[in-house]
């Protein structure tokens, strides 16, 4: 089975370039189209390089320093390529409450590395999510799309990361 | 233009409604699916909470037992929530001449059951609703439909009325249930003058936080000239721990847009925007729809009823900053720019969005607004206080049994929300304090319990009303690690545009970060407090204002266990690990099970043999204590 490019860089007649200009040229409300470009760019790359911000630049008349601050300033743009699996763990007041801090240190003890981080096989991002919305669960984590609720026993967090480990060393052999 | 409602079913073949007789023959129509059902009608609530749970795969089962069975002519429907989030997945089954049936907890194999039992056999499954909960609670119906449940009947539902109970991604259905007859009343025949005398009249105010009140902003807006005004609803729900706005454009989305061109006429804009945080997904995709079916029965658009009004609506989403909840952050935002707040005034209403005169408003503001039209600003006033009329939506939650979204009237006493509407602490912990308003609120003891929620009582007793997230800590929290807990989140949303907040937040935290580990002095606590009134006293915005209330409310009510960190080096609740040593006590009979889960190998001794923790290599994480099932193991 093949695995999604994780290489680093975006080659320049990348098809996604194609998509990102179309989107800009169809968005209606050119004052504020940084922010939509930014968000459309993200969904498209996964990750925000400068090359990208480059593209976006030339193609808005926005100087790249401003979008790069934009980029900065909100915390769901990454510069970064993110791992294969995104584990967040809900740090929202009902669910620290409810012991979330010992959720997410058995996540990183687990993973191998902090939050905000990426493993070196870039398998994993583990990330603090600020509420998740489904404090009547608390505490939850999810990992991509799927919640874990009610996580009264960390205990079980090492079995959950390895059903991931495996299936992602089965799909790359 | 009259409707062919009998021929087609689809929402794809609803022509415009032009006229106020078009729309009723629609809400005739469907008032009488909803409320008197030919056949039987299951609902499931997926709304966010619902769908982790898994309502996703109940659905999916619900659909494939009816198509297996051909069992074409029961409704099956996606609702929002129904408020009981704790009991999510949530089916709920409504029959003609019948009372409504809950079943809590619902999987794929208990859906067999239901439709074997009750859809076919007609005997409802009391063992699958919360009469099978064996709980204490006597008052408990035998089949509990959650009507009689004191959860519910301390409740006013307004703003929740049909999150639960119609699909949101149907505008036949909020027509049923006598959606966008405010915008008719307020088109063909109100003024927009007359429209903010009835929202002053209402005394509603602000839901958002600041409790202004929402009249005496549309009429600022309105007495504008310009040659364009802008709408934004504020669905940036930035408080972690709070999602009634979330609920609501879940399970309701049609009443923030009618709300929204209701506000637009009264003060003259024809565009609104829509502000959603990114994290809501499924409250973007349902609002999406809500707006496209909104433009086809043309109650978005040109001339809407006929009025020569027009309106349009875009949706936003923000990309993760709390500080963009704040009015003028959220303008920096929708211009794409970084969301930074500047100095008021001028306020928003003057010079707002592209500088053009801008009305922001909350969800919740926003979804009593065509209630109050349609029942009149007396009817809106009888409900609540005096000074905080109408009701306000609370997320119950932390250590509560009923953890939920519940709505309550103005003047309802904390204690009545939390034993009567929430059941109490769970497993017979001890009541401490519940937090409100969240990262700029503070927390209430057991001393406020009997005093009346309004906007203004909560600010007397040094906390505030917020958005709504209502916390409830029991014995097991520590109150420092609390506050600790809400300051690293300002401290991290700090904007970074001025000092008091960007280096004052940072070095509370330090001081905060230098109690829990036992290493703090007295006089850490007075500089503590210093600081606090500085950031009080001279942020910027309301961000940097209220980010010091946690800490100060928690020092005024709980100095005890401040000091008990400071000066015995202590942590009473055994939160703080630098402060909580672990024990092996006589009780261990040497399982084993501690030594297994002990992720720093601290602990020794061999099966059946006393063991032991090496207080040199303990981390302090307290995994031997959770697993030990003989509770041979002592925090000291
Ligand atoms: C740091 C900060 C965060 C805020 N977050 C929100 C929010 O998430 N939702 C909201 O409606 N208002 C929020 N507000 C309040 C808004 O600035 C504004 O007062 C409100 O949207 C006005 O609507 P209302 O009058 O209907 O309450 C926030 C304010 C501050 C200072």
């Amino acid at each position: 089975m093949s695995q999604p490019c994780q290489c680093m860089t975006i080659s320049d007649d990348d098809p996604r370039y194609m998509e990102l200009r179309a989107f800009i040229q169809k968005e209606e409300n050119k004052q504020g189209v940084a922010m939509t470009a930014l968000q459309e760019a993200q969904r498209l790359f996964g990750y925000l390089p400068l090359e990208v911000h480059k593209f976006i630049s030339s193609e808005t008349g926005v100087p790249i320093a401003e979008l790069y601050g934009v980029t900065t300033f909100y915390s769901q743009f990454t510069t970064s390529p993110m791992g294969r699996h995104q584990i967040q763990v809900c740090m929202g007041t009902a669910c620290y409450v409810k012991g979330a801090q010992k959720v997410l240190d058995k996540v990183i003890e687990t993973v191998g590395v902090g939050v905000g981080m990426t493993t070196d096989d870039r398998l994993f991002t583990i990330n603090a999510a600020r509420c998740l919305g489904c404090c009547g669960l608390a505490p939850v984590m999810m990992i991509d799309d799927h919640v874990y609720a009610n996580i009264d026993n960390v205990n079980c967090i090492p079995a959950i990361i390895a059903k991931y480990r495996e299936d992602g060393s089965r799909s790359s052999k | 233009m009259v409707i062919e409602s009998n021929n087609c079913q689809e929402i794809d073949c609803l022509k415009p409604l032009q006229t106020r007789e078009g729309l009723n023959q629609l809400r005739d129509e469907w008032k009488a699916k909803l409320e008197q059902p030919k056949d039987i009608r299951v609902v499931i609530g997926m709304a966010t909470c619902g769908i982790s749970a898994g309502a996703n795969q109940v659905y999916d089962a619900f659909r494939e037992e009816f198509d297996k069975r051909g069992m074409t002519t029961i409704k099956l429907e996606k609702v929002g929530c129904v408020g009981m989030c704790v009991y999510e997945p949530i089916v709920e089954i409504y029959e003609t001449g019948k009372d409504r049936v809950s079943y809590i907890h619902v999987d794929p194999p208990k859906v067999k059951t239901i439709i074997e039992e009750h859809i076919l056999g007609g005997r409802p499954c009391p063992g699958l609703t919360l009469a099978g909960l064996n709980n204490d609670d006597k008052s408990a119906p035998e089949c509990a439909g959650f009507d009689d449940l004191p959860f519910y009947r301390k409740q006013k539902r307004i703003v929740l009325h049909n999150c639960g109970f119609i699909n949101p991604e149907d505008i036949r259905q909020y027509i049923g249930v006598d959606g966008y007859q405010a915008l008719a009343d307020v088109l063909t025949t109100m003024t927009p003058q007359d429209v903010i005398d009835t929202i002053s009249a209402s005394g509603l105010r602000g839901r958002g936080g600041a409790g202004f009140p929402t009249g005496l902003k549309w009429k600022f807006a309105a007495a504008n000239e310009a040659d364009q005004k802008y709408i934004i609803c504020n669905a940036d729900e930035g408080d972690p721990g709070a999602y009634m706005d979330r609920s609501v454009l879940e399970g309701d989305p049609h009443a923030i847009l009618e709300a929204m061109i209701i506000g637009g006429y009264a003060i003259g804009a024809t565009k609104g925007w829509i502000y959603v945080r990114a994290e809501y997904p499924t409250a973007v995709k349902r609002l999406h729809i809500a707006i496209d079916q909104a433009e086809q029965l043309g109650m978005l658009g040109e001339n809407i009823f006929g009025s020569g009004f027009n309106f349009d609506i875009q949706i936003r989403l923000g990309a993760g900053a709390f500080v963009c909840g704040e009015e003028t952050a959220l303008i920096a935002s929708i211009e794409g720019k970084r969301g930074m707040p500047r100095n008021k005034p001028p306020f928003p209403a003057n010079k707002g969005l592209w500088g053009k005169p801008t009305i922001i408003n909350n969800v919740e503001t926003l979804a009593n607004i065509p209630g109050i039209i349609r029942n009149g600003a007396e009817w809106f006033r009888s409900i609540g206080t005096e000074k905080s009329p109408g009701t306000k939506v609370f997320a119950l939650g932390g250590k509560i049994t009923n953890t939920g979204l519940v709505e309550i009237p103005m003047g309802t006493t904390l204690r009545e929300v939390i034993e009567d509407i929430g059941g109490g602490c769970p497993n017979g912990k001890t009541f401490k304090a519940v937090q409100t308003g969240g990262p700029s609120g503070g927390c209430l003891t057991i001393n406020a319990l009997d005093v009346p929620i309004d906007f203004d009582k909560l600010v007397e007793l040094g906390s505030m009303m917020g958005s709504g997230g209502m916390i409830v800590m029991d014995e097991d929290n520590c109150m420092v690690d609390i506050a600790r807990f809400f300051l690293d989140f300002t401290c991290d949303e700090s904007c970074g545009q001025c000092t008091p907040c960007r280096e004052g937040t940072k070095r509370m935290l330090e001081i905060l970060d230098k109690i829990v580990n036992g290493a703090a002095h007295k006089k850490d606590l007075d500089d503590l407090k210093e600081l606090a009134d500085n950031i009080r006293l001279t942020s910027l915005c309301a961000l940097g204002q209220t980010a010091p209330n946690p800490v100060l409310s928690t020092m005024e009510h709980f100095m005890d266990e401040y000091l008990a960190h400071v000066v015995d080096k202590r942590c009473p609740a055994h939160v703080c690990k630098n402060l909580t040593g672990y024990y092996i006590t006589d009780r261990c009979i040497g399982c084993t099970k501690c030594v297994r889960v002990c992720p720093a190998d601290a602990i020794t001794g061999a099966v059946k043999e006393h063991h032991h923790i090496d207080q040199a290599v303990c981390i302090h994480c307290g995994a031997c204590f959770d697993v030990c099932p003989f509770d041979a193991i002592e925090r000291r």
